[in-house]
């Protein structure tokens, strides 16, 4: 009894701290909670909110149209084609789905096709949520057809869903691994590249160059592992690579290894917001003078050297596009994009236009008709349209055959303004390396 | 050694961060006895307000300023809207009610601001990097240490040798006795909430230009925090000075010398892989090993 109430009067006192505790445990697993699943119905609720503008704003674009172009209007005949678009809208890599979106509606504007609908939703970067939206998407909108995911996380989880239904799926931006190669489906479309590609163009100009010592770094995902393989393929063996968390926008960390390791040259990947972030802190840091950094196109895309300014300057990525590209389709693809949106466009606009304008040339094909999967499948494939990059074609897995160029970072034409012009081509009808493990062409 | 030095500096930068929210969230908890979840959204309306004056100004400071007043303000509104009829009830319902404070404050700014990421520039004064013992290191990140050496003094000034300082202390264990005392002690509880809701909004400024300034961007902030104040002792501000640094330190170094050892076993890239994962668990780590040997954390109150 006498033990028994000693054990008591210890456990009476600190009865507040252990409620304390239990509370904010309990408080840290709402909250860890809340800022995965809570945040990602929070952050769809928001999307939702959005999509609402977004969609109005696009038929309202669709409408203008038609009225303005009525006469074409009834050559096609058939019914109204939906296109669901669901893409990355909100967070520090909201343009690169706005561009995306503002591409490819440019290339129904320009095409006056008032039968094609599309109906665009914020994927907010969460895959569930993303999950959840294409189901709507397909189920309440009656999409027809899907594109527009800019993240390769979220085209892993939502892709296979969406191909599952038989319905087709054209990529204009991510270009996982996963569906390039024993993964290859006959309704998945890559329309802009594979993943690895850019990072193999970078690859090659950087040895070119004469650098032999070189550091990677990337966001821990699918993309990042896929761009620092792709470097590593042509390049050869890196010094060091460092992953970091996926939308981290402090590099303190990530620099102080750089300058540890001392390389001749420092490859990046970090698209968007986290790009911005790692060049401003890469410069601040005065390592720039010493160790000069290249990076695939996304690194170093219109929006982000314009952040970045005057030291953006002379830096040098690789890509299969840029303003500049001198051919028909692409002059008259900038010379209408900033008309339409006041601004040069980013590699993810003229993604967003090539697939819309290629989704038109199949739709043209199969007169608006997308019951028969087969069919529209064949006119995709042929890919009968002008591409902005020129060349284009699409391989035995469905991925781009192309070309691609190294890019430089120079001074645009009014002030505060930067762009990316063509310093030379690197890789000539490129095909990427895991075409071969896809046995679509052997059917 | 240069990489150590760098290392250590991003780490006191990070735990100095860490420490003005802490600070205040421990302060809170201790005198009135309230889980704030929404102390990150504090941080998030001081980062919100000074990118918004920021952008209206062109000037560094006066965003500053304005940050640290508009968080304090949302302070006053919380405790006097909110918190003031949590103090009796428990945990749990402090809990819920300040989870809708989160929920809240997050929608709110997206609805006066918009749903794009905003940004705040570092004054130009502050811009580029200086020799430290041969290492360019930024004068922003160095600046920011000074800041969170300033504010334990300011801190430790205010408690140790004002009398405010001694009501705080009273308030810790003696509520009722101070109010028999005289003291307005409604009014000392929306001050103290104040000046931490200020701390954190403070903590929002100046970790905005390494930040993206959008909805839920103190979250990850909070989380952290409240590993600190374990660490450190439920209650105790020497404990939060000391838990911020320490998890500050772990992390730099964890992020840094764990994907080394790792990689003395396994090729590079999985190395890489597996060392960023263990880098960023390396603050758990240092939650454990003090639990482990102080359960109620480095100066937790033995016994209430």
């Amino acid at each position: 009894m006498d033990a028994g109430h000693t054990e008591r009067s210890t456990r009476r006192t600190p009865r507040r701290w252990r409620a304390a505790l239990v509370g904010l445990t309990a408080a840290a697993l709402v909250l860890a909670g809340c800022s995965s699943d809570g945040g990602g119905a929070d952050d769809a609720t928001s999307g939702a909110g959005e999509t609402g503008d977004a969609s109005e704003a696009a038929p309202a674009a669709t409408d203008d149209q038609a009225t303005s172009a009525t006469d074409d209007a009834g050559e096609s005949g058939g019914e109204t084609v939906t296109v669901g678009m669901l893409t990355t809208l909100s967070g520090n890599a909201a343009y690169l789905g706005e561009d995306t979106q503002k591409g490819f509606q440019l290339a129904l504007d320009l095409a006056g096709a008032d039968d094609v609908e599309l109906v665009v939703e914020d994927d907010a970067q969460d895959a569930e949520a993303a999950q959840g939206l294409a189901d709507r998407m397909v189920s309440r909108d009656g999409a027809q057809i899907m594109t527009g995911i800019v993240f390769s996380d979220i085209a892993n989880a939502v892709v296979p869903t969406v191909l599952e239904q038989d319905m087709l799926y054209l990529s204009t931006n991510a270009g996982p691994s996963t569906f390039a190669g024993e993964g290859c489906d006959a309704n998945y479309f890559s329309v802009s590249y594979q993943n690895d590609n850019p990072a193999e163009a970078t690859g090659e100009w950087v040895k070119e160059q004469g650098h032999a010592n070189v550091v990677a770094a990337a966001p821990n995902y699918q993309a990042g592992q896929d761009s620092v393989n792709g470097f590593r393929r042509t390049f050869g063996e890196l010094q060091n690579e460092f992953y970091t968390e996926l939308g981290a926008t402090d590099y303190a960390q990530t620099i102080a290894q750089i300058r540890d390791e001392d390389p001749d040259a420092v490859y990046f990947f970090y698209p968007g917001g986290m790009g911005i972030a790692f060049v401003q802190q890469y410069i601040e840091s005065g390592l720039a003078e010493e160790i000069p950094i290249y990076g695939p196109t996304f690194s170093f895309d219109e929006t982000l050297v314009d952040a970045i300014g005057e030291a953006a300057v002379g830096l040098q990525n690789g890509s299969f596009w840029a303003p500049d590209l001198d051919n028909p389709a692409n002059q008259e693809f900038v010379e209408a994009y900033r008309e339409a949106n006041g601004a040069t466009p980013t590699n993810y606009a003229a993604q967003g236009y090539d697939t819309g304008r290629l989704l038109l040339s199949a739709l043209d094909t199969v007169g608006y008709d997308v019951s028969d999967t087969e069919a529209l499948r064949e006119a995709v494939a042929a890919a009968d349209f002008d591409s902005v990059r020129g060349d284009f074609s699409f391989g035995t897995n469905q991925h781009p055959v192309q070309d691609w160029y190294i890019l430089e970072v120079v001074a645009g034409e009014e002030d505060g303004d930067y762009t990316n012009q063509v310093v030379e081509k690197v890789l000539d009808d490129h095909v990427d390396a895991y075409a071969s493990e896809c046995s679509l062409g052997d059917g | 050694m240069e990489l150590f030095l760098e290392q250590t500096l991003n780490g006191l930068q990070a735990g100095f961060t860490l420490l003005m929210i802490s600070s205040g969230l421990t302060l809170i908890f201790g005198m009135l006895g309230i889980l704030n979840l929404a102390h990150g959204s504090l941080f998030m309306i001081g980062a919100f307000v000074a990118a918004d004056v920021a952008a209206r100004t062109g000037n560094f400071l006066v965003a500053l300023l304005a940050g640290v007043a508009g968080a304090a303000l949302a302070g006053i509104l919380m405790e006097t809207l909110v918190i003031r009829f949590l103090y009796q009830r428990d945990h749990l319902d402090q809990v819920l009610a300040t989870l809708g404070l989160v929920l809240m404050a997050n929608q709110g700014v997206q609805m006066v601001w918009g749903i794009a990421p905003r940004t705040l520039a570092r004054p130009s004064w502050l811009e580029g990097s200086v020799s430290l013992f041969g290492l360019q290191y930024p004068i922003y990140r160095l600046a920011i240490i000074l800041a969170g050496i300033a504010t334990v003094v300011v801190l430790w000034a205010l408690i140790n040798r004002t009398k405010v300082g001694m009501w705080i202390l009273a308030g810790n264990t003696h509520r009722e006795l101070l109010g028999a005392l005289g003291v307005n002690v409604t009014l000392l509880y929306t001050g103290v909430f104040a000046l931490g809701a200020a701390l954190a909004g403070f903590a929002g400024v100046v970790s905005s230009p390494y930040l993206t300034v959008e909805a839920g961007m103190g979250d990850n902030f909070l989380i952290l925090s409240f590993v600190v104040i374990v660490i450190g002792g439920i209650g105790s501000i020497k404990g939060a000075v000391y838990g911020s640094l320490i998890l500050g330190l772990a992390d730099a170094w964890g992020q840094t010398y764990l994907p080394m050892l790792v990689g003395e076993f396994t090729d590079p890239s999985t190395a890489a892989a597996i060392g960023s994962s263990l880098g960023s668990a390396s603050i758990y780590l240092a939650m454990v090993v003090v639990l482990l040997v102080r359960p109620r954390g480095l100066y937790g109150a033995p016994s209430g």
